[in-house]
């Protein structure tokens, strides 16, 4: 855990690489859950917070 | 393709003995030798590249550009002559507000479910006995690959003949088996069956797909591994925990993504073999979607829809290269 935290906070790439593959499952998650709408509505700006963030932490160093 | 030129070059000093390289060598005009051997490497790795990225920009990027520039419009494409209006996030806003459009969704996350839990248990279940040396296991492991071999519009059809209720071998299996009367139930016509309808035909045919990437992982433990478990009389279940399914389970992981992807895009089975009916009770989103652009004919607010799953797929495949990138570097 502690290592995560350290690796988020020196931005290393494995640390948000994992945050980013968090908030696309979560945005597919809500996208898809038959629950609540307010879920469904905000899981497109969720999936796409994740992917632009995936896109860019990808460039950081390991 | 060698030119009036070179043929005439041919005839007057070349031997037929040279090779095809030799030929064209000589048979290429001076003042073009020239002009290529003053080219850098670099230049000619360009010029080598540039029409796939010609074609790569003019086929998959303008169309994407565009239809990112056409989901912010009204812009309805049997109107081409109506002026287009920009409207802001209106489209995406209707979309994601619109209580039909997240029934589709969750249609399209049944499926999805369903096909990944049944194609992973079976695909695992074949591949760790197709993994056990045994006679004609290679004759076994062609005949299981079969189905994902055939066309998906094939395999629809065909199962639509499948499931007719009178005639469909289906319903007859399932009385032998079950004692229900086989025109009591139509799979493809009652809208509790139909869900599960278009989940055996996609599970019967990609578990084969699944099966050869578990396979694929289970081939790859050393035997070694297992040898100093027995070693250290660990049994069967134990070495099936600690050793088969953690080492298999970067493949399994890959396998999922790979098939979530597809099925989150699943088109023509689906098609072919419901339309999307009865009602709209399998209808998926490309389905939908196809239906908004091409039925509807609203151009601008399918293209946000197009845009919405196109991010989720996007989002899904970085995840996929990620744990691609993860079993490589195993």
């Amino acid at each position: 855990m502690s290592e995560f935290i350290h690796g988020l906070l020196h931005l290393r790439r494995g640390a948000w690489e994992l945050v980013a593959s968090l908030l696309i499952a979560l945005g597919v998650v809500m996208l898809m859950q038959p629950y609540l709408l307010w879920l469904y509505t905000w899981s497109f700006i969720v999936t796409l917070v994740g992917t632009v963030m995936f896109i860019i932490v990808s460039h950081f160093p390991e | 393709m060698v030119g009036p030129l070179a043929f005439a070059t041919l005839s007057r000093g070349t031997l037929m003995s040279d090779t095809p390289i030799e030929r064209v060598a000589k048979a290429t005009p001076p003042t073009v030798g020239r002009w290529i051997r003053g080219l850098s490497d670099r230049t000619i790795a360009w010029l080598f590249v540039a029409p796939t990225i010609f074609l790569l920009l003019a086929i998959n990027i303008f169309p994407l550009i565009w239809t990112v520039n056409l989901s912010f419009t009204n812009f309805r494409a049997n109107r081409p002559n109506k002026e287009i209006e920009y409207i802001g996030l209106q489209n995406y806003e209707r979309i994601l507000t619109d209580g039909d459009i997240w029934l589709t969704m969750q249609a399209t996350a049944h499926f999805l479910f369903w096909t990944l839990f049944f194609q992973v248990l079976i695909g695992f279940t074949l591949a760790w006995l197709i993994n056990r040396k045994f006679r004609g296991n290679d004759l076994w492991t062609t005949i299981i690959v079969l189905p994902m071999m055939l066309s998906p519009a094939v395999v629809g059809n065909f199962w639509t003949f499948l499931y007719q209720p009178q005639i469909g071998l289906f319903n007859y299996v399932v009385e032998f088996f079950t004692g229900t009367p086989a025109s009591s139930f139509q799979m493809i016509g009652d809208v509790s069956l139909a869900p599960w309808s278009i989940v055996i035909v996609d599970t019967w045919m990609w578990t084969p797909f699944v099966m050869l990437i578990c396979l694929a992982g289970l081939r790859s433990i050393p035997d070694y591994i297992y040898e100093a478990a027995a070693i250290d009389r660990a049994s069967k279940w134990r070495q099936f925990w600690t050793i088969t399914l953690p080492m298999v389970l970067p493949f399994l992981m890959l396998a999922v993504l790979f098939r979530g992807i597809e099925n989150f895009k699943m088109f023509d089975l689906v098609v072919q073999l419901t339309g999307g009916g009865p009602g709209s009770v399998t209808e998926l989103t490309s389905i939908n979607l196809k239906r908004e652009a091409f039925e509807k004919w609203r151009t601008g607010y399918a293209s946000a829809y197009a845009i919405i799953l196109f991010v989720t797929v996007f989002g899904l495949a970085s995840i996929y290269v990620k744990a691609l990138n993860k079993v490589k570097e195993r």
